[in-house]
């Protein structure tokens, strides 16, 4: 798929009083990724919200393709997949209802689509489960299962293998492989180095 | 076309010192103006042929009810521009200004309060103008009620200031619903807080009083704008520069 | 600890073009998040039932602080069912963005990538149909029951109606505001309550005049023109505070 250039050039916000990012500001070109490393309260976090456009910089720039995101926020959003700490899922829908609701309001998918994005995550046979009796690794796979089912050339990811097992981290990894093979971005934060082999991954070390 | 004294008003240091200069521009046009209509009022005025020499609280009344809507109307405006250009300061001054239209709107019913009893017997009537006051009470409180939950300065900065707008525009319609209310239980003339008809004697005093109170928000504004912006930049290099140690 | 999975390699997904036949419009979009909430609520049936057990406990109290008699309850009626309807919508107001806002759906909803005024706009149409349209269909029983004629209750439907869709919309201004308070219930009143004094007093004297014989297409157009503008106006603003809620 055609994907554009993530550009981010000094980068300063502020969460309340606290100046949690300054001057942040990097380069990122289809198939790479970006590792976003630091401690707890390093602006990891806020980081990827501001890239998502749901925080608001005081200075600096991101620019998506040459242009800033800011002129066209929304069709910059639609290009772009985010994946918070907690999965968005609804704990009184099924796996499947969730993913067709979420996923269909971005763009058509089929009950068929949204059965084979499960699969890919291990998940298919949860499809059915009502999210509210899933368990944390569970519900992590059928939110990866949707990460998949965008099909947008950017990732924004937090902490994308939390509550997984071994294997699910491996799964982290080979869904981020195939989004780099496809020419997409990923920018994630990780506390652990993710095993994405084949693609560029660098890393960008947050100071607290 | 230059527009930097646009931009510098957005700039908190400038605007800080700005409005230190200024405020004694309007604090003492303002104290001169409202002495100056008090006597008038109080002293000069006849007493109005119907109510006597009651009606004299209209000096105080109604410049405090239109003041109140008037600091509505700047605070809304304040707040929008803070919201949609991201200006810091226009959300200072909106927020300096809600303290004050509440006070306009409390000196208006309180007024109009002790206005009603001479008239009426009681101290209390369902008049539009009251009724009308008294919900702009309600905004300003929801206003700083809004503030003050929300935590995150900037958040509770750019919610308020939704809820502003949002307000300035119910309130011609609350304004109109409550006249209309008002005239479908048509009670005696002389229970509304009917304007006496006003001679220029009358008159004069009414407008230097309602200058007067302009003026005196534009000074008291200016100094709770000051004492927002040294709050608010508490953390900044320019204002330990500008402060004496 | 879990079986190995075959591996299933899928096809990359196909690039979403602008234009392309994959593209959803707003309008599909917003249908498909007034059913998720509609399927939602419909799996807990039980909390539909709280706001309307609420306003006939609210209407139950006029008859037993005032008097039983009911020619004496009819000249309260207008006021008494306005008032337990403003209650009962503020109450139910908690359950439009709440649950949204804590899973992170609200959010994506933001990213989306559509016009948030319009999947706002879906969400509070299914909280008025869940909500506010049942309360329309109470209002007419209470009225009833306080000594209204059966001749008033098509008015009392109407203006019920018109009112309640006014007062979800501003009410979903007032909860996207006070997203992220605690304990919010109370400044959410005191936020709405100002606002909707226009719908109140248009509707109660609605309420009057069907009770009364008299002619009330004239607030029935007034409430009628409210809700046209709450319904442009509205979502704008609440779009507009649950981006600054979320930030």
């Amino acid at each position: 798929m055609a994907a554009s250039s993530l550009e981010v050039e000094n980068l300063h916000v502020w969460r309340g009083e606290r100046h949690v990012l300054r001057g942040v500001g990097f380069a990122l070109a289809p198939g790479e990724c970006l590792a976003l490393r630091g401690a707890n309260g390093a602006g990891k976090t806020s980081l990827l919200r501001t890239l998502a456009g749901l925080m608001y910089p005081e200075e600096g720039a991101v620019r998506w393709g040459g242009s800033d995101v800011r002129r066209d926020l929304r069709s910059f959003q639609a290009s772009l997949a985010y994946l918070g700490h907690e999965p968005p899922l609804k704990a009184d829908l099924t796996a499947q209802e969730n993913l067709r609701y979420w996923i269909g309001t971005r763009r058509r998918v089929s009950e068929g689509e949204v059965r084979a994005g499960l699969a890919r995550t291990g998940a298919e046979s949860l499809g059915a489960r009502l999210v509210r009796t899933l368990s944390a690794g569970q519900r992590r796979r059928v939110a990866l299962a949707a990460l998949t089912l965008c099909a947008v050339p950017l990732w924004l990811l937090d902490e994308p293998a939390t509550n997984l097992d071994a294997e699910g981290q491996h799964l982290v990894g080979a869904l981020i492989s195939e989004q780099l093979a496809r020419g997409g971005l990923t920018v994630a934060a990780v506390h652990h180095d993710l095993p994405v082999g084949g693609g560029a991954v660098r890393t960008l070390e947050l100071a607290a | 076309m230059s527009f930097t004294w646009f931009h510098r008003l957005g700039s908190p240091p400038y605007v800080y010192a700005l409005a230190a200069r200024l405020t004694p521009w309007f604090a003492w046009p303002a104290g001169l103006l409202i002495a100056a209509a008090l006597y008038g009022g109080l002293v000069l005025a006849p007493p109005d042929y119907q109510q006597g020499d009651g009606f004299r609280i209209i000096y105080v009344h109604a410049p405090s009810a239109w003041m109140s809507l008037m600091v509505y109307t700047t605070m809304a405006l304040a707040a929008a521009v803070g919201l949609i250009w991201r200006i810091k300061v226009a959300h200072a001054v909106a927020a300096s200004c809600a303290p004050i239209g509440a006070s306009f709107t409390v000196a208006a019913l309180v007024t109009g309060s002790l206005w009603g009893q001479p008239m009426w017997g009681t101290y209390w009537q369902w008049d539009p103008r009251l009724t009308s006051e008294l919900v702009l009470l309600f905004l300003y409180l929801g206003y700083m009620g809004l503030r003050a939950g929300i935590e995150d300065l900037q958040r509770a900065d750019r919610a308020s200031a939704v809820l502003a707008v949002v307000g300035v525009v119910n309130v011609p319609i609350i304004h109109y619903s409550v006249t209309w209310w008002n005239s479908l239980h048509q009670a005696p003339s002389v229970m509304r807080l009917a304007k006496p008809t006003l001679a220029t004697s009358m008159l004069v005093p009414l407008l230097l009083m309602l200058l007067g109170f302009t003026l005196f928000f534009a000074a008291v504004l200016l100094v709770r704008l000051r004492a927002e912006i040294l709050a608010r930049e508490r953390a900044s290099s320019w204002l330990r520069e500008a402060l004496p140690a | 600890m879990s079986m190995p999975q075959p591996r299933v390699t899928l096809a990359a997904p196909p690039a979403v073009v602008a234009g392309s036949s994959l593209t959803v419009g707003a309008l599909a979009a917003g249908g498909l998040a007034l059913a998720r909430d509609l399927k939602l609520a419909f799996r807990r049936p039980a909390q539909l039932l709280q706001p309307l057990g609420f306003f006939v406990l609210v209407t139950l109290i006029f008859p037993l602080t005032l008097t039983p008699e009911l020619s004496q309850l009819r000249q309260v009626a207008p006021g008494a069912i306005w008032a337990a309807a403003l209650l009962a919508s503020l109450l139910a107001l908690e359950f439009l963005f709440r649950d949204d806002a804590a899973d992170g759906t609200l959010e994506q909803y933001v990213l989306s990538g559509q016009s948030l005024t319009t999947l706002l706009f879906a969400k509070t149409a299914a909280h008025w149909l869940l909500s506010g349209l049942p309360l329309a269909l109470m209002a007419p029983v209470a009225a009833l029951a306080l000594g209204a004629p059966g001749s008033a209750l098509p008015g009392i439907i109407a203006a019920v109606v018109l009112g309640s869709i006014t007062l979800s919309l501003i009410g979903a201004i007032g909860a996207a505001l006070t997203l992220n308070i605690k304990r919010s219930s109370v400044l959410l009143s005191i936020l709405t309550l100002p606002l909707s004094l226009p719908v109140l007093i248009f509707g109660a004297r609605t309420t009057q005049l069907a009770i009364s014989g008299g002619p009330l297409l004239a607030p029935l157009e007034l409430l009628g023109a409210l809700a046209v503008l709450a319904v442009t106006l509205a979502p704008l603003a609440a779009a507009a505070a649950v981006r600054i809620s979320l930030e």
